[in-house]
């Protein structure tokens, strides 16, 4: 056992040390496990950086009202009156006598996407006055909040990376309207820090929408106060609207977009892992077939067979390994923190977010790396273990 | 052509190595193939819009309805071929998640103006003569298993009915068109949604204006937008093809990403194939050294391995794109995310460019240096 062992890291430490010698088909193999790690590695930090502006959004704190059948903000609408009647709903936090509840309109308006220099949706969001205190993760990084009343908006840190105009003492012009915008916000990086937020009131006869809302978000007194909520207002027959909290709202919006990015992340990886393993597969059939000899000659001073599969095995995983971390270094010097924004079909607006190479994505990358090295070496080195030795010595 | 048993026999010499660069080359194109189905299905059609089509939608935002009296005093300008209007519906079919778009039109208009969307004649006629009647793509109405006279609900949500929140409609016709024409709409008609529709009475979406001379487009889009500017409801007019391309351009850099994608998979690929053409050629040195004893000149020595290496990617490459153009033949397999998925011609032959650049790029320099083998060398090396 023990003589296997040390044959086996003989054999291993001699094929190691000689990568550098095969280095233009290492080379290859290596850049081509790479080049499938970047690829699925980048494509699925799409993905993961979608998502997390998505789910950054929701808070369980939060509960959101809607008309009854409408399947995003964009496509609710709540009356005046409705409104007064669902401000009146317990499990509701207040200040003082005011309920944390705040009715929003919520809207496009066209603005030139700094990339493209083409128009792109961005959402406006009409707040009232409790915004702040029912939107409490948001916080004004630059400038000051809005006031109420006044054709003056806040925009998110997102949006004003994203869309021309939306700095801090620009005005924006919007058909007959325009906006000032005197701040900038913060949301934990989530989808809010896309919006235009404007005084609700103000966006009613902007937008010639009378006294109408689209939608009321709520501060719960606490997430147990979400059924105490929710039942009152499916009892009462005044208002016909659904209740879900904020959280799962934004987690739904963002499944199908997220499903189709790592459906085609994922189809992409495969199918470029399978080029790479064939990659691979020639990489160590020629490291196996240019040291035929050696092996052989190996073989006939009495190493065993296994120590050799062992051997062109641990070789391909390592340049599996390499190729990995490398694909995986790169991804994340060239892709997080890229900032972006696409459109969420279900409200038809921009979303800005970042690329997040996340450690979980780096690991898979890696583990995909050695899969690849391993079914790469497979072959190769059941051949090189079975290579009859006196044809292989006289070879060459 | 007399060399060809030769060009084969020397391309199984090895045969693990030659089915393994076929599969990568093969691999690679594949992958070329539905990347390129990707980008066209991102780009919303765009090679398909024309530019004769002027489309004027609200300035404040697409979303923004417009008043439908200025349909009149559209059709009135001089300049102006056709002119009719259309209306997102944006209502739901069963559930959320069974996407597609329904728009209200007017039918003759709209279908004069259309004319990629082909529909039989006994139906636009049905569709003339059913108020609720609809018309539906056939990649659609294969979705869901639809047939001509179905009633299909759908339930609003911008505009709901005067009761209840269904809508019905009759299937009246089933339109159909070229690769690359968006077969998965319902169009239904204007006045049957305007008479029923709660509230937002003589409202339309947007106007789609046909121009006698599509070399006018940016004079008359001034021209309108100058005609309604100061009223309630200003416009924003571009060409179809541009409106197409600022809503592709919306999804982001999902073209950009893929050419890059694109970039890495084609290098490591070539990489590859002039890899293992280089060791196949090296391990042959004393085979050549053998044919220009034999009288082969330098240039077929150089041809030969060449010709080698772009048989190899044409044949690999060549089996990746028709497989590519088989599997998308199968249709979008989101069920309705990508409405516009086929692979443009233009990227086929772009990818048989490259099945060529790729063989001769890999093959180059082992040809080189197989030509310039000087027999005695290669002969002692051996």
């Amino acid at each position: 056992m023990f003589n296997w062992i040390s044959q086996t890291i003989a054999v291993t430490g001699l094929n190691l040390r000689t990568i550098p010698r095969r280095l233009s088909s290492s080379g290859v193999a290596i850049i081509g496990i790479a080049g499938v790690v970047i690829v699925l590695v980048s494509v699925l930090s799409i993905a993961a950086g979608f998502t997390a502006a998505m789910r950054q959004t929701g808070s369980e704190s939060r509960a959101l009202i809607m008309r009854s059948g409408a399947d995003s903000e964009m496509t609710s609408g709540l009356g005046g009156p409705e409104v007064d009647i669902i401000k009146q709903a317990p499990g509701m936090k207040h200040q003082g006598q005011t309920p944390l509840a705040s009715a929003e309109l919520y809207v496009i308006i066209d603005l030139p996407k700094i990339s493209t220099g083409t128009a792109a949706n961005v959402p406006m969001r009409g707040v009232d006055q409790t915004a702040p205190l029912v939107r409490d993760d948001a916080r004004i990084v630059e400038g000051r909040m809005l006031t109420f009343g006044t054709n003056e908006v806040v925009v998110g840190r997102g949006a004003s990376f994203q869309f021309a105009g939306l700095t801090v003492g620009n005005e924006i012009k919007s058909g007959q309207n325009s906006w000032k915008v005197v701040g900038v916000f913060e949301a934990n990086g989530g989808i809010a820090e896309t919006e235009v937020w404007c005084d609700a009131r103000v966006l009613q006869s902007a937008y010639r929408r009378g006294n109408t809302f689209q939608t009321v978000l709520v501060k719960l007194e606490s997430t147990d106060a979400f059924n105490t909520l929710r039942d009152w207002l499916l009892a009462n027959p005044q208002v016909n609207v659904q209740v879900r909290h904020e959280s799962e709202y934004y987690a739904q919006q963002s499944r199908a977009l997220s499903g189709l990015i790592q459906g085609v992340g994922f189809g992409i990886a495969a199918l470029m892992g399978i080029g790479a393993v064939f990659g691979a597969i020639l990489t160590m059939y020629t490291a196996v077939s240019t040291r035929s000899r050696e092996i052989a000659t190996l073989r006939a001073l009495g190493f065993n067979a296994t120590s050799v599969v062992v051997s062109v095995l641990a070789e391909s995983l390592a340049l599996g390994a390499i190729g990995g971390a490398l694909g995986g270094v790169a991804a994340y010097l060239a892709f997080n923190g890229y900032r972006t924004s696409t459109m969420n079909f279900s409200t038809f607006s921009q979303v800005a977010f970042a690329f997040q190479v996340t450690p979980q994505l780096l690991v898979m990358g890696l583990i995909y790396a050695l899969l690849m090295g391993l079914v790469g070496g497979l072959f190769p080195a059941i051949r090189a273990a079975r290579l009859p030795i006196p044809s292989a010595l006289r070879e060459l | 052509m007399k060399f060809l048993p030769l060009l084969w026999s020397s391309l199984w010499r090895k045969k693990t190595r030659t089915i393994f660069t076929l599969l990568s080359v093969f691999v690679a194109f594949l992958l070329f193939g539905l990347l390129m189905t990707i980008r066209t299905a991102f780009s919303f059609g765009v090679e398909i819009a024309g530019i004769d089509r002027l489309i004027l939608i609200h300035k404040v935002s697409l979303i923004m309805p417009l008043p439908i009296s200025y349909l009149e005093r559209l059709r009135a300008t001089e300049g102006v071929s056709m002119a009719t209007h259309q209306t997102w519906f944006g209502g739901v079919y069963q559930d959320p998640s069974n996407f597609f778009a329904q728009m209200a039109v007017e039918p003759q208009p709209f279908m004069r103006i259309y004319p990629e969307f082909k529909l039989p004649p006994e139906q636009m006629a049905a569709w003339l003569a059913d108020r609720q009647g609809a018309v539906v793509g056939v990649d659609l109405a294969k979705r869901f298993g639809w047939k001509l006279g179905d009633k299909i609900p759908i339930q609003g949500t911008i505009w709901r009915p005067k009761q209840g929140e269904i809508w019905e409609f009759n299937i009246v016709g089933l339109y159909d068109g070229e690769a690359g024409v968006d077969k998965t709409q319902l169009f239904f008609r204007y006045d049957y949604l305007d008479e029923n529709r709660g509230r937002g009475e003589g409202l339309v979406g947007w106007y789609v204006v046909k121009i006698a001379e599509a070399s006018q487009a940016q004079e008359m889009s001034a021209k309108f937008d100058a005609m309604f500017a100061n009223s309630s409801a200003e416009t924003k007019t571009t060409t179809e093809k541009g409106f197409v391309e600022g809503f592709a351009k919306q999804m982001g850099d999902i073209g950009a990403i893929m050419i890059a994608i694109l970039i890495a998979v084609l290098f490591t690929m070539l990489l590859v194939a002039a890899n293992t053409m280089a060791q196949s050629v090296r391990e042959r040195t004393a085979e050549v050294g053998v044919l220009k004893t034999l009288g082969f000149s330098n240039a077929s020595i150089l041809a030969l391995v060449l010709s080698e290496s772009v048989l190899i990617a044409v044949i690999g490459g060549g089996l990746g794109l028709l497989a590519a153009w088989v599997i998308v033949q199968g249709g979008d397999p989101t069920g309705g995310m990508l409405p516009v998925f086929m692979l443009p011609t233009r990227d086929v032959s772009a990818g048989a460019a490259l099945v060529l650049l790729l063989g001769v790029v890999a093959g180059v320099l082992p040809a080189v240096n197989a030509m310039q083998l000087k027999i005695t060398d290669a002969l002692r090396r051996a």
